[in-house]
Protein backbone atom coordinates (compact mmCIF):
# COMPACT_ATOMS: atom_id res chain seq x y z
CA UNK A 1 0.00 0.00 0.00
CA UNK A 2 1.38 3.31 -0.61
CA UNK A 3 1.67 5.73 2.49
CA UNK A 4 -0.38 8.22 1.40
CA UNK A 5 -3.61 6.42 1.29
CA UNK A 6 -6.39 5.26 2.91
CA UNK A 7 -7.23 1.84 1.55
CA UNK A 8 -10.76 0.12 1.57
CA UNK A 9 -10.47 -3.70 0.58
CA UNK A 10 -13.20 -6.25 0.37
CA UNK A 11 -15.79 -4.88 2.63
CA UNK A 12 -18.60 -6.51 3.22
CA UNK A 13 -21.07 -4.62 6.18
CA UNK A 14 -25.36 -6.22 6.67
CA UNK A 15 -27.92 -4.75 8.70
CA UNK A 16 -29.80 -8.04 9.13
CA UNK A 17 -30.79 -9.20 5.54
CA UNK A 18 -29.79 -5.70 4.04
CA UNK A 19 -26.50 -5.54 2.51
CA UNK A 20 -24.96 -2.37 2.28
CA UNK A 21 -21.62 -3.20 0.90
CA UNK A 22 -20.62 -6.40 -0.46
CA UNK A 23 -16.91 -7.07 -1.67
CA UNK A 24 -16.29 -3.21 -2.00
CA UNK A 25 -13.23 -1.71 -2.62
CA UNK A 26 -11.63 2.06 -2.90
CA UNK A 27 -8.78 4.16 -2.06
CA UNK A 28 -8.85 7.66 -0.87
CA UNK A 29 -5.78 9.63 -1.64
CA UNK A 30 -4.19 11.48 1.50
CA UNK A 31 -3.79 15.14 1.66
CA UNK A 32 -6.87 16.11 -0.68
CA UNK A 33 -10.42 16.07 -1.02
CA UNK A 34 -12.81 13.38 -1.90
CA UNK A 35 -16.24 14.08 -2.83
CA UNK A 36 -18.43 11.32 -2.80
CA UNK A 37 -21.31 11.44 -4.30
CA UNK A 38 -23.97 8.42 -4.79
CA UNK A 39 -27.93 8.13 -4.60
CA UNK A 40 -29.70 7.65 -1.29
CA UNK A 41 -29.63 4.53 0.39
CA UNK A 42 -26.24 3.20 -1.50
CA UNK A 43 -24.20 3.42 1.92
CA UNK A 44 -22.60 6.83 1.98
CA UNK A 45 -23.32 7.24 5.43
CA UNK A 46 -22.66 3.91 6.41
CA UNK A 47 -18.88 3.93 4.93
CA UNK A 48 -17.96 7.46 6.76
CA UNK A 49 -19.72 5.89 10.11
CA UNK A 50 -16.97 2.80 9.46
CA UNK A 51 -13.94 4.76 8.63
CA UNK A 52 -14.84 6.75 12.03
CA UNK A 53 -14.46 3.95 13.85
CA UNK A 54 -18.28 4.18 14.39
CA UNK A 55 -19.49 0.10 12.97
CA UNK A 56 -17.42 -2.71 12.80
CA UNK A 57 -17.19 -4.62 9.34
CA UNK A 58 -18.27 -7.89 8.57
CA UNK A 59 -15.42 -8.82 7.09
CA UNK A 60 -13.01 -6.62 4.86
CA UNK A 61 -9.70 -4.41 5.71
CA UNK A 62 -9.36 -0.97 6.27
CA UNK A 63 -5.45 0.56 6.35
CA UNK A 64 -4.03 3.62 6.17
CA UNK A 65 -5.92 5.24 9.49
CA UNK A 66 -4.10 3.68 12.39
CA UNK A 67 -2.74 6.54 15.30
CA UNK A 68 -4.71 9.13 12.41
CA UNK A 69 -7.05 11.87 14.92
CA UNK A 70 -10.55 11.93 13.32
CA UNK A 71 -13.07 14.77 13.63
CA UNK A 72 -16.40 14.38 11.61
CA UNK A 73 -19.50 16.60 10.50
CA UNK A 74 -22.55 14.28 11.49
CA UNK A 75 -26.18 14.43 9.42
CA UNK A 76 -27.27 15.67 12.68
CA UNK A 77 -25.33 18.81 14.46
CA UNK A 78 -24.68 16.79 17.75
CA UNK A 79 -24.07 19.80 19.97
CA UNK A 80 -24.40 19.99 23.51
CA UNK A 81 -27.61 22.21 23.92
CA UNK A 82 -26.49 23.79 27.09
CA UNK A 83 -22.82 24.86 26.16
CA UNK A 84 -22.48 28.19 24.14
CA UNK A 85 -21.40 27.84 20.50
CA UNK A 86 -17.88 29.09 21.16
CA UNK A 87 -18.09 26.48 23.94
CA UNK A 88 -19.12 23.62 22.08
CA UNK A 89 -16.21 24.24 19.69
CA UNK A 90 -13.87 24.24 22.09
CA UNK A 91 -14.90 21.68 23.61
CA UNK A 92 -13.17 19.19 21.40
CA UNK A 93 -9.96 21.44 22.14
CA UNK A 94 -7.51 19.99 24.65
CA UNK A 95 -8.04 18.82 28.09
CA UNK A 96 -9.29 21.74 30.01
CA UNK A 97 -12.05 23.05 27.42
CA UNK A 98 -13.72 24.97 30.93
CA UNK A 99 -10.50 27.00 31.01
CA UNK A 100 -9.98 30.48 28.66
CA UNK A 101 -7.97 30.61 26.06
CA UNK A 102 -7.77 34.27 24.59
CA UNK A 103 -5.88 33.30 21.59
CA UNK A 104 -8.42 30.39 20.64
CA UNK A 105 -11.00 32.17 21.25
CA UNK A 106 -10.32 35.21 19.49
CA UNK A 107 -9.68 32.91 17.06
CA UNK A 108 -12.93 31.04 16.87
CA UNK A 109 -14.68 34.74 16.82
CA UNK A 110 -12.74 35.17 13.75
CA UNK A 111 -13.75 31.81 12.15
CA UNK A 112 -17.68 32.23 13.65
CA UNK A 113 -17.97 35.80 11.77
CA UNK A 114 -16.46 34.26 8.51
CA UNK A 115 -19.55 31.58 8.20
CA UNK A 116 -21.67 34.59 9.21
CA UNK A 117 -22.37 33.61 12.72
CA UNK A 118 -20.07 36.76 14.36
CA UNK A 119 -21.56 37.71 17.93
CA UNK A 120 -23.28 34.23 18.30
CA UNK A 121 -19.96 32.99 20.01
CA UNK A 122 -21.97 33.08 23.44
CA UNK A 123 -24.97 32.47 22.80
CA UNK A 124 -26.64 28.44 23.42
CA UNK A 125 -27.06 26.72 20.63
CA UNK A 126 -30.32 25.41 21.75
CA UNK A 127 -31.65 29.17 20.70
CA UNK A 128 -29.96 28.57 17.45
CA UNK A 129 -31.75 27.84 14.06
CA UNK A 130 -30.66 24.70 11.99
CA UNK A 131 -28.48 26.59 9.99
CA UNK A 132 -26.93 28.45 12.78
CA UNK A 133 -26.43 24.82 14.46
CA UNK A 134 -25.03 23.60 11.17
CA UNK A 135 -22.45 25.59 10.72
CA UNK A 136 -21.15 25.42 14.52
CA UNK A 137 -20.93 21.89 14.03
CA UNK A 138 -18.28 22.39 10.67
CA UNK A 139 -16.36 24.58 12.82
CA UNK A 140 -16.20 22.06 15.96
CA UNK A 141 -15.11 19.58 13.08
CA UNK A 142 -12.46 22.29 12.35
CA UNK A 143 -11.17 23.76 14.87
CA UNK A 144 -10.53 19.85 16.64
CA UNK A 145 -6.67 18.94 16.06
CA UNK A 146 -7.42 16.15 12.95
CA UNK A 147 -5.53 14.60 10.30
CA UNK A 148 -8.82 13.12 8.47
CA UNK A 149 -12.07 14.83 8.63
CA UNK A 150 -15.37 13.47 7.26
CA UNK A 151 -17.95 15.46 5.93
CA UNK A 152 -21.64 14.02 5.90
CA UNK A 153 -23.74 16.59 3.91
CA UNK A 154 -22.31 19.49 6.11
CA UNK A 155 -23.94 22.17 4.02
CA UNK A 156 -27.51 20.97 4.39
CA UNK A 157 -30.28 23.01 5.01
CA UNK A 158 -28.08 26.08 4.09
CA UNK A 159 -29.38 28.98 1.94
CA UNK A 160 -27.44 29.56 -1.45
CA UNK A 161 -25.60 32.57 0.03
CA UNK A 162 -24.80 31.33 3.24
CA UNK A 163 -23.73 27.74 1.46
CA UNK A 164 -21.14 30.09 -0.75
CA UNK A 165 -19.73 31.46 2.32
CA UNK A 166 -19.51 28.25 4.65
CA UNK A 167 -18.14 25.95 1.50
CA UNK A 168 -15.42 28.59 0.49
CA UNK A 169 -14.31 29.06 4.19
CA UNK A 170 -13.91 25.52 4.23
CA UNK A 171 -12.13 24.38 1.42
CA UNK A 172 -9.62 27.61 2.44
CA UNK A 173 -9.39 25.29 5.53
CA UNK A 174 -9.36 21.86 4.20
CA UNK A 175 -6.76 22.91 1.60
CA UNK A 176 -3.77 20.20 1.90
CA UNK A 177 -5.33 17.77 4.16
CA UNK A 178 -7.24 14.49 3.70
CA UNK A 179 -10.56 15.19 3.83
CA UNK A 180 -13.85 12.95 2.73
CA UNK A 181 -17.13 14.95 2.30
CA UNK A 182 -20.50 13.17 1.04
CA UNK A 183 -23.32 14.83 -0.70
CA UNK A 184 -26.21 14.52 -3.61
CA UNK A 185 -25.52 17.79 -4.67
CA UNK A 186 -23.34 17.97 -7.60
CA UNK A 187 -22.91 21.72 -7.54
CA UNK A 188 -21.88 21.71 -3.79
CA UNK A 189 -19.18 18.66 -4.77
CA UNK A 190 -18.01 21.20 -7.63
CA UNK A 191 -17.54 24.19 -5.16
CA UNK A 192 -15.30 22.01 -3.05
CA UNK A 193 -13.00 21.14 -5.66
CA UNK A 194 -11.19 17.76 -5.11
CA UNK A 195 -11.38 14.31 -6.58
CA UNK A 196 -15.34 12.96 -7.26
CA UNK A 197 -15.64 9.85 -6.31
CA UNK A 198 -18.81 7.78 -6.82
CA UNK A 199 -19.89 4.81 -5.71
CA UNK B 1 -41.08 26.89 28.09
CA UNK B 2 -43.20 24.27 26.69
CA UNK B 3 -46.80 24.06 27.38
CA UNK B 4 -46.37 21.13 29.19
CA UNK B 5 -44.04 22.21 31.93
CA UNK B 6 -46.25 25.70 31.91
CA UNK B 7 -49.39 22.87 32.45
CA UNK B 8 -47.32 21.41 35.18
CA UNK B 9 -46.28 23.90 37.17
CA UNK B 10 -50.51 25.61 36.71
CA UNK B 11 -51.17 22.27 38.22
CA UNK B 12 -48.86 22.00 41.45
CA UNK B 13 -49.33 26.27 41.85
CA UNK B 14 -50.16 26.45 45.49
CA UNK B 15 -52.67 29.91 45.54
CA UNK B 16 -53.47 31.73 49.13
CA UNK B 17 -56.83 31.58 48.66
CA UNK B 18 -57.03 27.60 48.10
CA UNK B 19 -54.95 27.57 51.87
CA UNK B 20 -57.14 30.00 53.67
CA UNK B 21 -60.21 28.33 52.94
CA UNK B 22 -58.83 24.89 53.94
CA UNK B 23 -57.91 26.76 57.15
CA UNK B 24 -61.41 27.83 57.53
CA UNK B 25 -62.57 24.63 57.23
CA UNK B 26 -60.41 23.12 59.73
CA UNK B 27 -61.27 25.94 61.96
CA UNK B 28 -65.04 25.38 61.36
CA UNK B 29 -64.58 21.59 61.93
CA UNK B 30 -62.74 21.93 64.85
CA UNK B 31 -64.83 24.43 66.79
CA UNK B 32 -68.03 22.12 65.78
CA UNK B 33 -66.57 18.74 67.51
CA UNK B 34 -65.59 21.26 70.17
CA UNK B 35 -63.14 18.63 71.91
CA UNK B 36 -59.22 19.97 71.19
CA UNK B 37 -58.34 16.66 72.21
CA UNK B 38 -59.69 15.12 69.04
CA UNK B 39 -59.22 18.03 65.98
CA UNK B 40 -57.02 20.68 67.50
CA UNK B 41 -58.35 24.33 66.04
CA UNK B 42 -55.71 26.58 63.52
CA UNK B 43 -55.61 29.17 66.22
CA UNK B 44 -54.31 27.12 68.85
CA UNK B 45 -51.01 25.12 67.10
CA UNK B 46 -50.53 28.41 66.31
CA UNK B 47 -49.94 29.55 69.68
CA UNK B 48 -48.57 26.56 71.08
CA UNK B 49 -45.79 26.65 67.61
CA UNK B 50 -44.92 30.56 68.74
CA UNK B 51 -45.06 28.79 72.39
CA UNK B 52 -42.28 25.89 71.20
CA UNK B 53 -39.95 28.08 68.98
CA UNK B 54 -39.21 29.81 72.29
CA UNK B 55 -37.67 26.79 74.23
CA UNK B 56 -34.39 26.02 73.22
CA UNK B 57 -35.18 22.15 73.22
CA UNK B 58 -37.82 22.93 70.63
CA UNK B 59 -34.33 23.94 68.39
CA UNK B 60 -32.14 21.41 69.98
CA UNK B 61 -34.61 18.70 68.22
CA UNK B 62 -34.91 20.02 64.89
CA UNK B 63 -30.82 20.10 65.05
CA UNK B 64 -30.75 16.30 66.35
CA UNK B 65 -33.47 15.04 63.86
CA UNK B 66 -31.99 17.38 60.60
CA UNK B 67 -28.28 16.18 61.14
CA UNK B 68 -29.40 12.43 61.18
CA UNK B 69 -32.07 12.13 58.43
CA UNK B 70 -30.10 14.75 56.24
CA UNK B 71 -26.95 12.73 57.03
CA UNK B 72 -28.92 9.68 55.41
CA UNK B 73 -30.06 11.89 52.80
CA UNK B 74 -26.61 12.43 51.91
CA UNK B 75 -24.94 9.44 52.32
CA UNK B 76 -27.88 8.10 50.09
CA UNK B 77 -27.39 10.45 47.52
CA UNK B 78 -23.66 10.00 47.40
CA UNK B 79 -24.29 5.72 47.43
CA UNK B 80 -26.41 6.10 44.80
CA UNK B 81 -24.83 8.06 42.45
CA UNK B 82 -21.51 5.50 42.75
CA UNK B 83 -23.44 2.50 42.46
CA UNK B 84 -25.72 4.33 39.02
CA UNK B 85 -22.39 4.97 37.96
CA UNK B 86 -20.82 1.88 38.36
CA UNK B 87 -23.93 -0.33 37.13
CA UNK B 88 -24.22 1.81 34.18
CA UNK B 89 -20.70 0.56 33.13
CA UNK B 90 -20.82 -3.16 34.24
CA UNK B 91 -23.73 -4.94 33.51
CA UNK B 92 -22.91 -7.64 36.35
CA UNK B 93 -22.67 -4.57 38.80
CA UNK B 94 -26.67 -3.72 37.64
CA UNK B 95 -27.16 -7.42 38.24
CA UNK B 96 -25.75 -7.59 41.50
CA UNK B 97 -27.64 -4.30 42.42
CA UNK B 98 -31.18 -5.19 41.14
CA UNK B 99 -32.29 -7.53 43.90
CA UNK B 100 -31.46 -5.84 46.89
CA UNK B 101 -33.07 -2.56 45.08
CA UNK B 102 -36.13 -4.09 44.89
CA UNK B 103 -36.24 -5.43 48.23
CA UNK B 104 -35.30 -2.54 49.55
CA UNK B 105 -38.41 -0.96 47.60
CA UNK B 106 -40.69 -3.46 48.35
CA UNK B 107 -40.29 -4.39 52.37
CA UNK B 108 -42.43 -1.78 54.38
CA UNK B 109 -40.74 0.83 56.43
CA UNK B 110 -41.82 -0.52 59.56
CA UNK B 111 -40.44 -3.92 59.22
CA UNK B 112 -36.83 -2.02 58.76
CA UNK B 113 -37.13 0.29 61.68
CA UNK B 114 -38.00 -2.52 63.85
CA UNK B 115 -35.12 -4.79 61.93
CA UNK B 116 -32.80 -2.07 62.19
CA UNK B 117 -33.27 -1.09 65.71
CA UNK B 118 -32.12 -4.13 67.24
CA UNK B 119 -28.59 -3.57 65.16
CA UNK B 120 -27.87 0.22 65.49
CA UNK B 121 -28.26 2.38 68.79
CA UNK B 122 -31.54 4.35 68.32
CA UNK B 123 -30.23 7.36 68.26
CA UNK B 124 -28.92 6.73 65.00
CA UNK B 125 -31.41 5.23 63.64
CA UNK B 126 -33.24 7.59 61.21
CA UNK B 127 -29.71 7.87 59.59
CA UNK B 128 -29.92 4.38 58.38
CA UNK B 129 -33.73 4.41 57.72
CA UNK B 130 -33.54 7.97 55.75
CA UNK B 131 -30.67 6.03 54.04
CA UNK B 132 -32.34 3.21 53.04
CA UNK B 133 -35.44 4.74 52.10
CA UNK B 134 -33.42 7.55 49.69
CA UNK B 135 -30.83 5.09 48.08
CA UNK B 136 -32.82 3.08 45.97
CA UNK B 137 -34.68 6.46 44.65
CA UNK B 138 -31.76 8.22 43.61
CA UNK B 139 -29.70 4.59 42.24
CA UNK B 140 -32.33 4.18 39.67
CA UNK B 141 -33.27 7.79 38.89
CA UNK B 142 -29.54 8.29 38.34
CA UNK B 143 -28.98 4.72 36.44
CA UNK B 144 -32.24 5.64 34.57
CA UNK B 145 -30.49 9.05 33.61
CA UNK B 146 -27.21 7.70 32.60
CA UNK B 147 -28.71 4.86 30.23
CA UNK B 148 -30.73 7.18 28.38
CA UNK B 149 -28.08 9.28 27.51
CA UNK B 150 -28.03 10.61 23.81
CA UNK B 151 -26.08 8.05 21.99
CA UNK B 152 -25.44 10.53 19.27
CA UNK B 153 -23.52 12.93 22.05
CA UNK B 154 -21.73 9.83 23.25
CA UNK B 155 -20.78 8.86 19.48
CA UNK B 156 -19.42 12.56 19.47
CA UNK B 157 -17.38 12.20 22.12
CA UNK B 158 -15.94 8.75 20.79
CA UNK B 159 -15.01 10.39 17.15
CA UNK B 160 -13.30 13.57 18.92
CA UNK B 161 -11.64 10.97 21.72
CA UNK B 162 -13.36 13.37 24.58
CA UNK B 163 -11.69 12.45 28.07
CA UNK B 164 -13.72 10.90 30.68
CA UNK B 165 -14.20 14.27 32.88
CA UNK B 166 -15.23 16.51 29.71
CA UNK B 167 -17.97 13.69 28.68
CA UNK B 168 -18.76 13.67 32.50
CA UNK B 169 -18.80 17.67 33.18
CA UNK B 170 -20.66 18.11 29.36
CA UNK B 171 -22.65 15.42 28.28
CA UNK B 172 -23.73 13.61 30.96
CA UNK B 173 -24.43 15.92 33.64
CA UNK B 174 -26.82 18.20 31.77
CA UNK B 175 -28.55 14.35 30.48
CA UNK B 176 -28.67 12.78 33.64
CA UNK B 177 -29.53 15.88 36.48
CA UNK B 178 -33.53 16.08 35.25
CA UNK B 179 -33.41 12.84 36.84
CA UNK B 180 -31.58 13.15 39.34
CA UNK B 181 -33.74 16.47 40.41
CA UNK B 182 -36.91 14.62 40.27
CA UNK B 183 -35.00 12.03 42.44
CA UNK B 184 -33.82 14.19 45.25
CA UNK B 185 -36.93 15.68 45.55
CA UNK B 186 -39.02 12.43 45.90
CA UNK B 187 -36.25 11.37 48.18
CA UNK B 188 -36.26 14.55 50.08
CA UNK B 189 -39.97 13.92 50.93
CA UNK B 190 -39.22 10.88 52.08
CA UNK B 191 -36.28 10.60 53.83
CA UNK B 192 -38.18 13.13 56.62
CA UNK B 193 -41.20 11.10 56.98
CA UNK B 194 -39.45 8.10 57.17
CA UNK B 195 -36.58 9.28 59.52
CA UNK B 196 -39.34 10.65 61.63
CA UNK B 197 -41.45 7.51 61.98
CA UNK B 198 -37.97 5.76 62.68
CA UNK B 199 -37.71 8.53 65.79
CA UNK B 200 -41.39 7.53 66.99
CA UNK B 201 -40.37 3.56 67.17
CA UNK B 202 -36.95 4.11 68.63
CA UNK B 203 -37.72 6.94 70.82
CA UNK B 204 -33.88 8.73 70.65
CA UNK B 205 -33.66 10.78 73.52
CA UNK B 206 -33.77 14.35 72.45
CA UNK B 207 -35.01 14.18 68.47
CA UNK B 208 -38.72 15.64 66.86
CA UNK B 209 -39.73 11.78 67.22
CA UNK B 210 -39.46 11.51 70.89
CA UNK B 211 -42.05 14.57 70.84
CA UNK B 212 -44.43 13.29 68.85
CA UNK B 213 -44.10 10.22 71.04
CA UNK B 214 -44.38 12.10 73.97
CA UNK B 215 -47.50 14.45 72.50
CA UNK B 216 -49.07 10.59 71.41
CA UNK B 217 -48.92 9.09 75.40
CA UNK B 218 -50.00 12.37 77.01
CA UNK B 219 -52.72 12.43 74.21
CA UNK B 220 -51.26 16.14 73.44
CA UNK B 221 -52.55 17.13 70.17
CA UNK B 222 -51.68 20.76 70.04
CA UNK B 223 -47.93 19.58 70.22
CA UNK B 224 -48.71 16.48 67.81
CA UNK B 225 -50.12 19.41 64.95
CA UNK B 226 -46.89 22.42 66.33
CA UNK B 227 -44.75 19.22 65.53
CA UNK B 228 -46.17 17.96 62.59
CA UNK B 229 -46.26 21.64 60.98
CA UNK B 230 -42.55 21.97 62.06
CA UNK B 231 -41.76 18.83 60.10
CA UNK B 232 -43.39 19.56 57.01
CA UNK B 233 -41.89 23.22 57.43
CA UNK B 234 -38.43 21.98 57.57
CA UNK B 235 -38.54 19.15 54.81
CA UNK B 236 -40.40 21.70 52.21
CA UNK B 237 -37.83 24.40 53.22
CA UNK B 238 -34.76 22.06 52.41
CA UNK B 239 -36.03 20.17 49.39
CA UNK B 240 -36.29 24.07 48.13
CA UNK B 241 -33.34 24.69 49.44
CA UNK B 242 -31.17 21.89 48.04
CA UNK B 243 -33.27 22.11 44.39
CA UNK B 244 -32.20 25.68 43.82
CA UNK B 245 -28.85 24.67 45.23
CA UNK B 246 -28.70 22.01 42.82
CA UNK B 247 -29.83 23.97 39.67
CA UNK B 248 -27.35 26.92 40.59
CA UNK B 249 -24.71 23.90 40.73
CA UNK B 250 -25.48 22.91 37.59
CA UNK B 251 -25.80 26.15 35.52
CA UNK B 252 -22.05 27.01 36.78
CA UNK B 253 -21.14 23.82 35.54
CA UNK B 254 -22.47 23.27 32.35
CA UNK B 255 -22.20 26.74 31.26
CA UNK B 256 -19.01 27.43 29.71
CA UNK B 257 -19.38 30.78 28.03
Amino acid sequence: MEQGQIRISHLSKSYGDHTVFEDFSAVFQKGQTTCMMAPSGAGKTTLLRILAGLEKVDSGQIEGLEGLRISMVFQEDRLCENLSASANIRLVRGKKPWGRDKKLEAKISKAMAAVGLGGCEDQPVREFSGGMRQRTALLRALYSEWDVLFLDEPFKGLDEETKELVIEYTKKQCFGKTVIFVTHDRSEAGKMGGRLFKM
Amino acid sequence: MSSTTANKKKKRTIRFWAVAVWLFVWQAVSVWIGQEILLVSPVVVLERLTGLVMETEFWRSIGFSLVRILGGFFLAAAAGILAAGLSAKFERIREFFAPAVMVVKAVPVASFIILVLIWVPSRNLSVVISFLMVFPILYTNVLDGILSTDPKLLEMADVFALPHAVRIRYIYVSQVLPFFRTGCSIGLGLCWKAGVAAEVIGIPDGSIGEKLYNAKVYLNTPDLFAWTVVIVLISLLFEKLFLAMVDGAVIRLERMR
